[in-house]
This record gives structure tokens, sequence and C-alpha cells, in this order.
């Protein structure tokens, strides 16, 4: 039977639940937004910038690998809503490898004998990596936006390369029946404005509509993020964050909606928290981009309704571009971060000297770095000059980090921090961690590609 | 009279690529006509001149009582890339809201600015 929730006087009300903000989120969070009260719909968004290409190396050591495996216990945590209350999974969880996370979820509710009431749809389409090279010698050169450099400056270093797609073949799936939606790099924002745009029939040409599920999106997609975490105002005041409640939105076919979370869950959802998230990474505010539609933002109107309600209305859009955004990764070098903790007296002082010691160590071993970055945490680490001259601290950590393509550099680097305990200033501590790791850098490179270029595809496994 | 951007609004920040954004927000709607004049684009250039290698961009949105500023180029190269502790821009929310206004002692009463705490020299302009 259908959790959803009716309303007399303004029609239908679907719900759209905020499980997972980032591959990494509260682990707990899924389950609570089903037990806690009605729910339609459970949004979990897996994919960061630099998500697909940590999937895409783990596919290269294992075919059957490359989406996010949270994704399979998330899903089996509220396995039981799905099969029996009707409550549908929207996820972008599929990474570079969307029908081996289906397979894996499909396994996995075998396993509890629900398959039948399970049906998954799979969306593909967004993994141009096997086309690249067809699509730069057809004059696609997917050149950085934000330095204009053509892509084949690192061809030969490109991990994965996924177009953003929109709501399109997540509405497909869901009208054909599929009560779990797995995507790959969809946009965040589509995986909320998709079952809005579903249950309430909104036209591909709808654009306000449209725009305000893509709001409804952009507020939801950080988790809590929206409901009273990192939040700054009255922050001291904001109740039980040990038992925060993550953001729904209660959507009506108007495209009029509001933010909401479970009774008895804490955190804050006020007109302030939610224009924090707003904000968040946001751009030009008048041209949101997505593949839908441009929303804009400073239509978004804003009105408390209730204790932690707040109605969202007036939201305006326009037609899309003819692009899509690709998101693409690359190799580009390593790098090693390492630390060591100064006390008083003078702890800014003898970090500081740590720092002109190990550099001049550094340049007698000959050793050469794109970038050396020294910080000192405690006293500027964050806000520079900013915070003005520190007054007396305790204790101050001394950050050291190098970036390069010469990987044996870096790794020599490693070795000159621990030494600094015996050999270098005084009153140190805190290198219990041992040496520093050396990381492979996997960078970000983001292009436009005609739309003309991507096609997707909709299974629904029956 | 020194009022603290710290005690008339909130802020947060995050980043693309390289740039950080940060939207500053009143906390009342009538506190917003301060920010949107003392919050101008070459004021915030000048209070983080040294900490960003790039420009500065800045919109309004009236309807959230909110200033939307891009400083390009603040992050060590961004994502991935970057050595500093703030890769991702998350606390410049902060470091922008060390600004100090100067608002005639008048408006300040007629705004109810809180006076409640001693006003910080933050800032290092040579505006103030």
């Amino acid at each position: 039977m259908s959790s959803r929730a009716r309303d007399g006087s303004d029609g239908r009300v679907v719900r759209v639940a905020s499980g997972q903000g980032f591959w990494g989120d509260w682990l707990e969070a899924p389950r609570r937004q089903v037990e806690g009260g009605p729910i339609d719909y459970l949004m979990l968004d897996y994919l960061a910038e630099v998500t697909m290409s940590i999937l895409q190396k783990q596919k290269e050591r294992d075919p059957a690998m490359g989406y996010a495996r949270d994704f399979i216990g998330a899903v089996e945590s509220v396995l039981a809503a799905v099969a029996e209350r009707g409550v549908r999974i929207v996820a972008n969880a599929g990474g570079v490898n969307p029908r081996s996370c289906a397979a894996a979820v499909r396994a996995m509710a075998q396993k509890h004998g629900v398959s039948d009431r399970v049906r998954i749809g799979v969306v593909t389409g967004d993994d141009l990596l096997p086309r690249l090279d067809a699509l730069i010698t057809g004059g696609h050169g997917l050149a950085n936006m934000e330095t204009g450099e053509p892509l084949s400056a690192v061809r030969d270093r490109v991990l994965s390369a996924n177009a953003y797609i929109g709501s399109t073949p997540i509405v497909e799936a869901l009208a054909r029946g599929a009560n779990i939606v797995i995507t790959g790099r969809s946009t965040d924002t589509a995986l909320t404005m998709a079952p809005l745009r579903h249950e309430f029939g909104w036209g591909p040409t709808d654009w306000n509509r449209l725009a305000a599920g893509i709001v409804a999106g952009h507020i939801i997609e950080c988790g809590a993020q929206c409901s009273g975490g990192n939040c700054l105002v009255d922050w001291q005041t904001i109740p039980d964050l040990a038992n925060v409640g993550y953001p729904i939105v209660e959507g009506r076919a108007d495209g009029t909606f509001a933010i909401v979370k479970h009774p008895n869950t804490g955190g804050r959802i006020s007109v302030a928290s939610v224009s924090e998230q707003l904000v968040y990474e946001m751009g030009d505010p008048r041209s949101y981009i997505t593949p839908d539609v441009i929303a804009d933002f400073t239509s978004i109107h804003l009105e408390q309704a209730g204790p932690d309600r707040v109605r969202v209305f007036g939201i305006t859009g326009t037609p899309p571009t003819d692009k899509l955004k690709v998101s693409i990764a690359y190799r580009a070098g390593f790098k090693a971060v390492g630390t060591l903790v100064y006390a008083w007296p003078d702890a800014l002082a003898k970090a500081q000297l740590a720092d002109r010691v190990l550099r001049e160590r550094l340049d007698h071993l000959g050793l050469r770095f794109e970038h050396i970055l020294s910080e000192f945490v405690g006293a500027s680490a964050t806000h520079g000059r900013l915070a003005g001259e520190p007054h007396d601290p305790p204790e101050v950590q001394f950050r050291i980090g190098v970036r390069g393509d010469d990987r044996a550099a870096v790794e020599r680097f490693t070795r000159e921090i621990a030494p600094l305990v015996l050999n270098g200033p005084p009153s140190v501590t805190g290198f219990a961690g041992g040496r520093p790791k050396v990381e492979e850098i996997v960078a970000y490179w983001p292009a436009l590609i005609d739309k003309s270029q991507v096609q997707t595809e909709v299974e629904v496994l029956a | 009279m020194k009022v603290r951007l710290v005690d008339i609004a909130h802020a947060r920040s995050g980043d693309k690529g390289d740039t950080a954004n940060v939207g500053v927000i009143a906390l009342r709607p009538a506190w917003y006509p301060l920010l949107q004049r003392h919050l101008t684009l070459d004021r915030v250039r000048e209070h983080f001149r040294g900490e960003i290698e790039g420009p500065v961009e800045r919109y309004e949105l009236p309807n959230l009582n909110a200033i939307n500023f891009l400083l390009h180029g603040a992050l060590d190269g961004g994502g991935t890339l970057s050595l500093k502790t703030d890769a991702q821009g998350k606390v410049f929310s902060t470091a922008m809201l060390r600004l100090v206004l100067d608002i005639p002692a008048d408006e300040a009463r007629k705004l109810e600015l809180p006076t409640g705490r001693q006003p910080r020299t933050y800032s290092r302009s040579p505006k103030e």
C-alpha cells in the first residue's frame, strides 16, 4: 500500500526524502528516513566530482566493481519498506558500473527472498570513456571549462569521462515500474526532480516546475546540511544533532514544496538553514544550469510555515543549453602531507623554524616539487593573514604538503618529517601516525559536450 | 561605529574547482541593505588580498537577503590538487565574516544592530 500523504485542500503531496548527501555520509540516515514517518521516495546521492575516478580505478582492478558499495547496505537497511510499503529509491550509486550495482542489489534482494518485489531500473549512457578518442577526432575537443586547454593535453592520463545526465531517463525508469532506479553520473538534483516530474506529469518544457524540482534537489542533495548540520546561525541552540533529522521535500503538482523532517528528530529547518544550503556551491544565481532546465535562484521565495517547515515557492526556469557538462578525471602526479605538533612556549615560532629547516633539507637533497605548501594549524591555516597574530597558543600544528610528478621525490619528502622530532626545534609531538602516505592525485577536468552526442538507455530488470 | 559582519550576517561557502563561493546572508531582512552597501566588489577583493590569486565576482539575491561571491584562485588548485587544509573552501565563509563595517551611530541604533560584543578589528583593510 502506498504511504502517499494526501492533503484535502491543495491536492496530492509527494514526499522525497534525502538519505545520503555524499559517499561516506551517515549510514543510519536511509533507515531513519523510512522508519521515521511516511515517505514516497528515498533519494541517495553518492557522487562527488572525483568519486567517478576512484570508482574507475576499482573497476580496473575488478570489472565487477566501480559502483558505491555502501548502496547495497543502504538498500538492505530499507528493503522491507521497498518491498512492503512501496517506497521507491533513486540513487546515482551506479558510478561507472550501474549494471554491476544492479546485479549486486538483485543478489541481495534474492538472499532476502523479496526479488519478485524489487524492480530495478538501470540508467546508462553517461560513460564517454570508450568513445573518447572518437569524440576528440570528431571535433569535440572537451576543452577545460576553467582553463580552455584541450583535453588532448592530458588524454593519455584520463581515467574516467562521464556526462552529467538529467531527469528524463530516471522518469522513464519510474514510468516503467522500477522501484529502485540506479544511475551513473546523473546530476545530484535530477535524483529529486525526476520523482516529482514523474508523479505530477510535468512536461519536458514545463520550465518553472522543472526548475522548482531542481531547487528542491539542491536543497536536500547535501543531506542534513539544510536541516541543522553545518549551520552557522544559532548553532549553539540547534537541538539534538546526535539525532539529526535528514530533510524531506513535500512536493506539490504546482511546483511549490516544503522542506520538512520527521517528528522527534533533531536539527532545525528554518529559513536561515535552508538559505545557507541554497547558497552552497552557488555560481551565478540567475543561471543554475542543469541538463533539464536553467533555474533562477533569485526567484526562490522562502517562508517559515511552521516549526521545522519551510515553504518554497515562486521559482522560475528557462530552457537549458544544448550542451551537457562532462566530468573527466585524469592522473595529475603525486602528493603527500606531513604534520608535527609544537607546544608552548613559542609554539608558532618553533613550528616556523621547523618549516625553514625542513625546506632547507629538501633543497640540499635537490628535491624539486611543482608546489610546496606550509600551514600552521591553530594560527593561520584556514584564515591566513585575516586571522591576525595568534595569542600565545598552547600548541600549533605544522602541516606541510608537496606535490609533483616525480613519485620518488614525494616519497623522499615523507622520510624527512619524523627526523625533525629529534634533530629539529624542541617541544614537538603528535607524530604517532607515522610517515605520511604518498597519494596519486586524480584531478578533475570539467568540459562541455553537445547533447546530441550522449544517448541514455534505460533497462528495467524484471 | 564599528559593526562586525559576523554579528549581522551568516554565511556558507563551498567550492567549484579552484573557486570558492561565499554566500553571505543578512540575519534580518532590515539589515540586508547594509550588506548591499558595504560588501562591494572592491571591499571584498581588498579583504581577501593575498589570500586568493584570481578575480572576485559578486551576485545579489535580494529574495534571500544574500550576496554570493565567487573567489577565483582561492583553493591552491582546488579539489584533489590542493594541499590546503581547507581544500574545498568550507570555511572561507567565516573568513568573510571577519569584515568590520563602519556604520553611522544613528543608523545602527535605528536598525537595532547588535552592540553587545566588543568589536574586534579583524579586517586590515586600509579603509578602516
